[in-house]
């Protein structure tokens, strides 16, 4: 590239005229070695531009903090519900223990009133026993008349 | 989107997000931090990124958005951390070799440019983005963005001049 070509580019180039390509062009004029002694200055400037683009950013990229976030937020939604249902199901065994608790009751009341009654069927066995002995003997006794009367009769035969 | 689309769309303007946060903070640690939190402001966005024509744009507004934010709590909480972390690095600097040190006298004069110049020097002379996506990225009208621009290299030009006169003289 001529130097008058180049001086008319340095010129748009300050006055912020320029394109991208022609800056291009500038970038390379001035990067090179042989670079008119009245323009070193352009020399420095292109040269930090150039050597500032090579700057990277060297660490890695961590998207971590968002996933553990996540991770917390799904935990908690976890825990909430297992307490909910550990607590639903300790309502439910409570019920159920407490269902069980009023049903021994019940038996044994049951049981306590089929004792008695038991005792009271041995009771009434006792006294059917004692009336049946005595029907027994007030049929013995009904029978006393025939008895009385065969005797007679027996008595009457013979006289 | 999942985390390799999406790497596949970040990767290639990251360093560029880099450049342009450690010209504003100045200090690599201080960019490298405001990289990662905005990588990761867009990875949370992602659903919204496909909404957007020009991604990288818009990835480089909220980078200077954000760079502007950050030295603003920086000036308020009278933090002076960035400029302390740039002088020691300059001084370790001019022990290297001269070509080393006139480029870093470059480097030096940017800094000394107001922000937007900062800005618009970094997104053009650096990262040779064309203007209309300059427009965009800092929300100027082309003609403030010329102007801005050729003022940064006048004065970048001008210092340069002045100070090869001094070390000649």
């Amino acid at each position: 590239m001529e130097l008058a070509n180049i001086e008319k580019l340095v010129d748009k180039y300050l006055d912020a005229e320029t394109t991208l390509q022609e800056e291009q062009i500038l970038q390379q004029y001035f990067t090179s070695n042989n670079v008119a002694p009245h323009l070193q200055e352009y020399s420095m400037m292109f040269n930090y531009f150039k050597q500032s683009k090579d700057e990277t950013y060297t660490k890695t990229i961590q998207l971590k903090p968002e996933k553990t976030k996540k991770n917390w937020k799904w935990l908690s939604v976890a825990a909430s519900v297992a307490l909910l249902f550990s607590v639903f199901i300790g309502n439910e065994q409570y019920k159920e223990y407490q269902q069980r608790k009023q049903f021994a009751q019940i038996k044994e009341a049951l049981q306590m009133v089929s004792i008695n009654l038991n005792k009271g069927n041995e009771a009434l066995y006792a006294v059917s026993n004692n009336i049946s002995k005595g029907s027994n003997a007030v049929q013995q006794l009904n029978t006393l008349p025939n008895t009385f009367s065969k005797a007679n009769e027996i008595l009457n035969v013979n006289k | 989107m999942n985390q390799s689309d999406f790497l596949k769309v970040v990767l290639p303007f990251k360093d560029k997000v880099f450049r342009l946060a450690k010209r504003l903070l100045v200090s690599t640690e201080e960019a490298e931090d405001a990289t990662q939190e905005l990588l990761f402001k867009l990875w949370r966005s992602k659903e919204k990124l496909s909404d957007y024509r020009n991604v990288e744009a818009f990835a480089m507004t909220m980078t200077k958005n954000y760079c502007y934010d950050r030295l603003k709590s920086k000036q308020a909480s009278n933090l002076t951390l960035v400029h302390s972390n740039y002088k020691e690095k300059e001084t370790s600097l001019d022990k290297k070799v001269e070509h080393n040190d006139t480029v870093n006298k470059v480097h030096e004069l940017i800094e000394k440019l107001p922000e937007q110049q900062k800005i618009i020097i970094q997104l053009r002379d650096i990262e040779q983005y064309d203007f209309d996506e300059i427009c965009k990225m800092v929300d100027m009208k082309p003609t403030a963005v010329r102007v801005a621009l050729s003022r940064a290299r006048k004065t970048i030009r001008q210092e340069l001049i002045k100070q090869h006169n001094y070390g000649v003289s």
